[in-house]
């Protein structure tokens, strides 16, 4: 990734908020106020036994024998950096469940990531896993506002997907009341909220965006709801983007980051202060890599995050690439919590369009097309070879809100897309003004670029 | 004496002009008359019909994007030199024209101007003062 993109998004890292707690600040558990050197020690123990349990996986095993490297070995945590990678071809090549290092009749539960990008990935976890994992969704959970006292929407997908249960069991180990909604049903979604008034609801950011869409047509305010507060998850999004939900619904909105592939939800959350998700580093080892060079990248500069679980059983993670872009901020939090904060993440390495030469990131558009007054947060990317040079068209749908019946305005609104975009990525493309609603929404993780460079032979 | 005109945002493609003017079929709503202002690749619609605040309704909960601005119109001889005549009106005013459209109803000798005034207000006066004849939405309909 070049530099210039890690210095025009270093702006967007730092949060909206500019003064201290939006919530009362609350920690549930001891573990995050640990003295920095005490966990740093805690680290190493707990890599040394990662190494131990994984050394059971065959993966693991033979390229450990090839390396040399025994728990033993792991003097400091920056030998860390002796470990072999892991990545989702390790995963799919040791299909369906080939680096658990229990035996089958220790798991308790399995989980899977959607096969978007082909065959999917399964995730395994024994009883302990399943404690530690409710612990991690308890804290970020306690660290953006919940209380025991309150109900919780959760409108996520229930199954295979670990977003529903995660925080599920999260919100059972708070004390909290549940409301199971799953995913999809909006009209439904908004009767249960209307209904039950939860105080927490928790989704993806877009599905939250969608549900505000749909009470406007239903003649329901959302500023009227009882929700208080969201953990959103499940799909990247932006700082603009919270602060247009947030007008929207009188919601306060809170980010969490986790993958399946390492646990899920729980990797990392907000706290009051809501600039930059705390790190639970007690129980994962984070690094932050350049993708091409595989070298650490400097505090708060972006990069690949790089995750060892320290204290998964079923399935010990060895420096998995995420392929998740985010930067690193090592500052102690106002909040009290220990640990490093990352930033939202803003993009996949492989989600890096290489348009004429240039990086491009879809949540640069995202953040061109927020800038501009007026543009609802539906838009597609899409990009073409039609000839010897790529072509970049952005679709956006024309906000309600903003429409004029001069053809001079409807094209300066054109134009200044048009610049903003430029501005933002160096790049320009041929933007389109389209008729609301006629994008497609989806109840889960929103299509926002569509590359037919992949389908022309 | 100003008018209530909806414009609609269009895409330039097959089938879309013909959607809101269905709808407003359907409901009963009886068109007046309609302009369209396009480039290559949107297009902007604008209509006077009976009932504007139905149509507004029908076409919203279509799901189309409906603005209301309120327009002047006027009504000219059909023949040589009458929009000459008004137009000179509005250009010794200093009245700044956004964009107009002419129609012919009823009988068809009389043509009516539809003009969209930045001060729509100060424009009827003027016209008024001149003595040329601005209807209002009983007169049109
Ligand atoms: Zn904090």
């Amino acid at each position: 990734m070049s530099n210039r993109v890690l210095r025009q998004n270093r702006c967007a890292f730092s949060g909206v908020n500019m003064s201290s707690f939006v919530v009362e600040n609350r920690i549930w558990d001891p573990a995050e106020l640990m003295q920095r050197q005490e966990r740093a020690a805690l680290q190493l123990e707990r890599l040394r036994e990662t190494v131990a349990r994984a050394a059971r996986v065959p993966f693991y095993q033979k390229i450990f024998e090839k390396d040399g490297i025994t728990p033993e070995k792991l003097k400091t945590l920056d030998d860390l950096r002796r470990l072999p990678f892991t990545t989702k071809d390790d995963m799919r090549d040791n299909y369906p469940l080939g680096l658990c290092a229990v035996p089958r009749a220790e798991l308790a539960r399995i989980h899977g990531s959607s096969g978007t990008t082909g065959v999917p990935t399964f995730v395994g976890y024994t009883k302990n896993d399943l404690k530690i994992w409710a612990n991690l969704c308890a804290r970020f959970l306690v660290a953006g506002g919940l209380r025991p006292e309150h109900t919780v929407q959760v409108a996520f997908g229930y199954g295979l997907f670990t977003g529903g249960f995660g925080l599920h069991y999260g919100i059972e180990e708070v004390g909290a009341a549940i409301i199971p909604a799953a995913s999809g049903n909006t009209p439904r979604q908004i009767m249960l909220m209307r209904d039950l008034e939860p105080d927490v609801l928790i989704c993806t950011p877009s599905y939250a965006l969608n549900v505000a869409e749909v009470m406007h047509s239903m003649g329901l305010d959302p500023h009227g709801m009882s929700v208080k507060y969201a953990h959103f998850g499940g799909e990247m999004w932006t700082e603009d983007l919270r602060v247009e939900i947030e007008n929207q619904t009188g919601i306060l909105a809170f980010n969490n980051y986790g993958l399946s592939e390492i646990i899920g939800p729980g990797v990392s959350g907000e706290c009051a202060v809501r600039e930059g998700m705390h790190l639970q580093e007690d129980h994962f080892l984070v690094e932050c890599l350049d993708p091409e060079t595989l070298e650490p990248v400097e505090d708060y500069a972006y990069g690949e995050l790089v995750i060892t679980a320290l204290t998964r059983e079923a399935m010990p993670m060895i420096r998995y690439r995420t392929r998740d872009i985010a930067a690193m901020d090592p500052c102690l939090c106002e909040c009290g919590r220990t640990t490093r904060r990352m930033s939202r993440v803003m993009g996949r390495s492989d989600d890096m369009l290489i348009i004429r030469g240039v990086n491009v990131f879809p949540s640069q558009i995202e953040e061109a097309l927020l800038a501009v007054e007026g543009t609802a947060p539906h838009y597609l990317i899409e990009v073409d070879r039609p000839g010897a040079l790529d072509e970049v068209s952005v679709k956006v749908e024309v906000n309600p809100g903003f429409f004029s019946d001069k053809m001079s305005e409807m094209q300066d609104l054109r134009d200044r897309i048009d610049r903003k975009i430029q501005g933002y990525t160096g790049l320009h493309a041929r933007v389109e003004l389209v008729a609301p609603k006629t994008i497609e929404r989806s109840a889960g993780k929103a299509v926002r670029v569509i590359d037919h460079r992949l389908t022309r032979k | 004496m100003k008018i209530h005109q909806l414009s609609m945002f269009l895409e330039n493609k097959p089938g879309r002009l013909s959607e809101p003017c269905r709808l407003l079929a359907d409901a009963g709503i009886s068109i007046v008359t309609l302009s369209l202002a396009d480039t290559q690749q949107f297009g902007i619609m604008r209509l006077i019909v009976h009932d504007w605040e139905k149509a507004r309704k029908v076409l919203e909960s279509a799901g189309c994007v409906v603005n209301v601005t309120e327009v002047v119109a006027t009504e000219v001889d059909d023949q040589p030199g009458g929009l000459a005549k008004i137009l000179e009106v509005i250009e010794q005013a200093k009245v700044n024209i956004e964009y107009m459209y002419a129609f012919t109803f009823r009988s068809g000798d009389k043509a009516v101007l539809v003009f969209r005034f930045n001060d729509p207000d100060a424009a009827v006066e003027v016209l008024k003062a001149k003595g040329i004849n601005v209807i209002g939405n009983v007169e049109l309909y």
